[in-house]
């Protein structure tokens, strides 16, 4: 190893570091280290004098290496790179040592934190002269996209990219796109006509040549890295040729089977066994569902009416799945949310008690579409006088999702304004915790609603019971709850409870990002690449996060959201080529012995077998470095440089040296 | 021509290594023409007295098997180091520790304690135990001390090359011989000082012909618990095989009939700590996604130690428990 000129940096980061460490001190002993040609300290490294000592010292003193003591490299690793980069130096000798995060902050005693501060710098000293000189590795970058989910979130990127001429394909999994918003009357706090807002996009999509809309399909499979994926999706087999079906309908009408609870009425209305979700669905094509089809699940449908109903002759019994290939340089990912199972909370009644209801059953009703006609009516078809909003319905409650829905408290206040708005007469309460209204003009909304006359009660419910007590609760529903204002206990009768339920992750998010390479957070929606700095990115290079799938919100949000995704995606399918990070794994075929321990380990799909070789190998720009590779293989054979053994062993060795 | 000068020795050990080197057959003819035995307590005749009276270097090439556990054992060490060209730490124990490594888990007196009174054989009212030294007529008698901890050759003597196997196999070990008499010979070179001769280049996985896929355990299992498939990798049936971690060399003979590798050869190059290592792997490989599953899983490792320090403890990281 030839002689190596060590240049230390060590930041004050104001009073952060330097009203715990004695960066002095640290300084002097740094400077009798091995190696070390020069230590400095300064207030604050990242500001541009900061920056020029670095690049200073490269010029004037020949410096070979440089560590910067001061905050995590996830805060300024690339600033101190780039500046070293600057001065001519190879941006991967510089080396962060967090004094900081690792050791002022979370160190109560300054001569301990001061002796602290030297080991993990004495650590960086030491692994330094081990440091190997890497460039950035560039690859191509494919301009299409791939949108998963056609939700507000994925229509609005999907129409958003095909603005900037950039060909989209949107992946829906349910035979129309258009989400939950779809199935909503009115959205708060403007009271929009949720269809005149959404429709005009839907239908845009559905004829916008840019854009391939792939319904009723699911991504199967993914491999590849940014700039470069190739994805499977299965398009599940309709039994109707979409390119003959005019969505007029007639099939629905004609078939015999007509009572199978429409998913999309959420179980109050009915439809048939081939069916056209909505009446502006898109694309506008009938489905048949196999399971209820008696040709198609039980072998024999005598008349099969809809086949002679259909004018265009659409109807095919055969048709099969059908597994499409693409090629994409960058994925959305906007798959949403499933609202939380209210059966869970027993002692509300849902499924047990008539007129409990969820949120979205109440979209249902009082869509002016839906199956009562926008009627707001009990189950016995009358309208009801007393309707009891429950919020916080499996949200912020230890026992099943701890975290705030965000959008509860607001639309249960839009269900009270239709309710008085329809029946002024009706009594209308809101059981809250807390009333959160955030959003612009929600404040407004709510005071709004204040004045016109809703009862709001502080207090979560305690039950839902149908045993009366006195002759006014006699055949109704009776609300059981503390009111926290008032500090008594209440008997609230209605003839109707909604279930203001949270929003969950899908059921299978976990799942679909596996089968994407990026992760969930702890409540399991998509976890993003930071929550402040990178909320719509994930740890995939590529791949990026909209809507709900990231975390309840309401529609603004998620359209915001849309348009970030939109532009991350652009930034980098707009290129020709991307650069990506060089501290990768490799593996030598010489050294593999082919026992396949880390093939189907690396998260992000990066290592393939190679059956000639009999080895495996590392597909260098889908590689992301997170060293699991590294760590699984009995053999050592996968290395990732920049984190080598012997740098690592460096590294402790300086550790344990002071 | 004069013969070159053999030596092997029989330090803490079962002996294994001693029969591995007669395992390469009629080869053993071609050693006895180009070396003179000057010292192999295991098979002629000869007194230490005899070694301490050579020269420096008398020896050509010292085969030194077993762990250093006594001082009897540290002393031939120190004194076949002295005496000889080549010293070969042979086998699992010189280069590892081996099997009575495990001991490193125990103080000398815990062992001597479990042997002389407390095993459920053995009937030692008085607690009797055998003394260093013992008075007869004849004069005065000694025995070896036992240290608490068994050291490898190298921890304790410089060490020319390491040859790994418990014991080595015998088609190694003749390549090796070939080696070393050509080089002595002056018509080959020796492989560069510490080397680890007599092994493959990769893991044990390559030598295996077993049909490897990709791994997911849900639960470890020994070989008796069932009947494990033939033609498929060990590990993948929840085998707990330490291919991965040890070097090739041997053929793979346990994998081929149906016993799981348990890493006498020690770890493959660039790996530090065979055991350590063994079980990053197996980390990696558990298949469940919750905490608790992942904790009974682990739990159902038959004798952790024992399992991926079968042979390595003494050379770990870890070296030893403390006592
Ligand atoms: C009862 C209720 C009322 C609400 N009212 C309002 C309101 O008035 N105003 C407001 O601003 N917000 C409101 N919200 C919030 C609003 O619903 C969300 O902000 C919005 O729907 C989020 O859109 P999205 O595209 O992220 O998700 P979604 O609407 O859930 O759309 C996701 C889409 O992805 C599809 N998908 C899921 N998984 C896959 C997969 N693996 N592959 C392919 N496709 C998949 C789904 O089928 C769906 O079409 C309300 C929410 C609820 C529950
Ligand atoms: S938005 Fe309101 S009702 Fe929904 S979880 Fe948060 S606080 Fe509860
Ligand atoms: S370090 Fe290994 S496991 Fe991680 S991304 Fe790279 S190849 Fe995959
Ligand atoms: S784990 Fe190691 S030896 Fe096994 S296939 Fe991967 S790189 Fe090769």
């Amino acid at each position: 190893m030839a002689e190596e000129k060590i240049g230390v940096y060590i930041c004050h980061c104001g009073t952060n570091i330097g009203g715990k460490v004695d960066v002095e001190e640290v300084t002097k002993w740094a400077a009798t280290q091995p190696n070390v040609a020069v230590a400095r300290e300064y207030k604050y490294m990242c500001s541009d004098p900061g920056q020029d000592l670095i690049k200073n010292d490269i010029k004037e003193l020949g410096i070979t290496r440089a560590v910067v003591a001061a905050c995590s490299p996830t805060m300024h690793e690339p600033t101190f790179r780039k500046a070293a980069s600057d001065g001519g130096l190879n941006p991967y000798l510089l080396q962060m040592a967090n004094i900081r995060e690792h050791c002022s902050w979370v160190t109560i005693d300054p001569v301990a934190a001061t002796a602290k501060a030297k080991r993990i710098l004495s650590a960086q000293i030491h692994r330094l002269p081990l440091n190997e000189p890497l460039e950035p590795i560039e690859v191509p970058v494919n301009h299409d996209v791939l949108v998963v989910g056609g939700g507000i979130a994925g229509i609005e990127a999907a129409l958003k990219l095909s603005a900037t001429g950039k060909h989209v394909t949107l992946v829906e999994r349910n035979p129309s796109i258009g989400g939950h918003m779809a199935m909503f009357d009115k959205t708060f706090p403007t009271l929009d006509c949720a269809a005149c807002i959404l429709t005009p996009k839907m239908s845009a999509l559905g004829k916008d040549p840019n854009i391939t809309l792939m319904a009723y399909s699911e991504v199967e499979y993914v491999e590849g890295y940014v700039g470069n994926f190739t994805v499977k999706v299965r398009k599940k087999a309709r039994y109707v040729n979409t390119d003959i079906c005019t969505g007029c309908g007639a099939c629905q009408e004609a078939c015999v089977v007509r009572k199978v609870k429409s998913e999309f009425d959420q179980g109050l209305g009915f439809r048939s066994a081939i069916y056209i979700p909505f009446a502006q669905a898109v694309p506008l094509r009938a489905t048949i569902d196999p399971a209820k089809c008696l040709t198609l699940s039980k072998g024999k449908c005598k008349q099969q009416t809809c086949v002679s109903a259909c004018g265009p002759g659409a109807i095919d019994f055969e048709q099969k799945d059908e597994v499409v290939e693409l090629d994409v340089g960058a994925i959305i990912m906007a798959t949403g949310f499933e609202l939380w199972d209210a059966a869970q909370e027993t002692r509300y009644g849902y499924g047990r008690l008539d007129n409990v209801i969820t949120s979205l059953e109440f979209e249902r009703i009082s869509n002016a579409s839906g199956p009562t006609g926008g009627e707001i009516v009990c189950k016995n078809g009358e309208a009801p006088k007393s309707v009891v909003i429950l919020h916080c319905v499996g949200s912020r409650d230890q026992n099943y999702q701890e975290f705030c829905s965000r959008v509860c408290c607001m639309y249960s206040l839009k269900f009270s304004h239709l309710i008085k708005e329809h029946l002024p007469e009706t009594e209308v309460y809101e059981l809250y915790i807390d009333m959160r209204c955030f959003g612009k003009n929600y404040e407004e909304f709510y005071r709004r609603l204040m004045d016109e006359g809703v009862n709001f009660v502080r207090g979560r419910a305690a039950e839902v019971t149908d045993v009366a007590l006195s002759p006014d609760e006699e055949g109704r529903l009776v609300v059981k709850t503390e009111d926290t204002l008032l500090g008594i206990v209440r008997r609230i009768p209605a003839d109707m409870v909604i279930l203001s339920a949270g929003l969950s992750p899908a059921h299978d998010a976990k799942e679909v990002s596996q089968i994407f390479g990026f992760g969930c957070s702890a409540n399991g929606f998509y976890l993003e690449r930071h929550p402040k700095l990178e909320p719509v990115a994930t740890v995939t290079d590529g791949i990026f996060i909209a809507g709900c799938c990231q975390y309840p919100k309401d529609i603004p949000d998620t359209v915001a959201q849309a348009g970030a995704a939109a532009a991350g995606v652009l930034g980098l399918v707009d290129n020709d080529t991307v650069k990506v990070e060089p501290t990768i794994s490799y593996i030598d075929p010489e050294k593999c012995s082919g026992c396949h321990i880390c093939v189907g380990l690396c998260p992000h799909n990066a290592i393939q077998y190679n059956e000639e070789k009999n080895a495996a190998e590392v597909i260098e720009a889908a590689c992301k470095g997170c060293g699991v590779c590294v760590s699984a293989c009995g053999s050592n054979v996968p290395q990732q440089r920049g984190y080598l053994d012997v740098q690592i062993f460096a590294e402790i060795e300086g550790a344990l040296a002071v | 021509m004069s013969k070159f000068k053999f030596a092997m020795y029989w330090a803490g050990s079962c002996g294994g290594c001693e029969i591995a080197l007669l395992e390469i057959q009629a080869k053993i003819i071609e050693v006895d023409q180009n070396y003179d035995v000057v010292f192999w307590p295991a098979a002629a005749d000869f007194k230490y007295k005899d070694v301490e009276g050579y020269d420096d270097g008398y020896i050509d090439v010292c085969l030194f098997n077993g762990c250093i556990r006594n001082s009897e054992n540290e002393h031939l060490a120190n004194l076949l180091r002295a005496k000889s060209k080549v010293l070969v730490a042979f086998g699992a124990c010189a280069t590892m520790g081996g099997i009575p490594g495990l001991a490193n888990l125990s103080s000398a007196q815990e062992i001597k304690d479990l042997v002389y009174t407390q095993t459920p054989s053995v009937d030692n009212p008085d607690k009797v135990y055998p003394q260093e030294r013992f008075t007869v007529p004849e004069g005065e008698l000694d025995l070896p001390h036992m240290y608490d901890t068994v050291k490898t050759l190298e921890q304790t003597v410089d060490v020319d090359y390491f040859m790994p196997g418990c014991p080595p196999e015998a088609h190694q070990i003749a390549g090796v011989l070939d080696v070393v008499t050509a080089a002595l010979k002056g018509e080959g070179e020796l492989p560069p000082k510490g080397a680890t001769i007599g092994v493959a280049p990769k893991s044990c996985c390559d030598e295996c012909e077993r049909v490897k896929d990709e791994k997911k355990i849900a639960g470890f299992r020994r070989i008796w618990e069932f009947f494990p498939d033939r033609e498929k990798c060990l590990l993948e049936q929840g085998v707990i095989c330490m291919g991965p971690a040890t070097a090739a060399g041997c053929g793979a003979r346990c994998t081929s009939v149906g016993m799981a590798c348990r890493g006498c050869y020690g770890p493959p190059e660039g790996v530090v700590d065979q055991g350590a290592k063994m079980l990053s792997t197996l980390a990696s490989i558990i298949d469940a996604p919750d905490p608790d599953e992942i904790a009974r899983i682990a739990a159902t490792v038959p004798d952790p130690v024992g399992t991926f320090y079968r042979f390595g403890l003494a050379s770990s990281l870890l070296r030893r428990a403390r006592v």
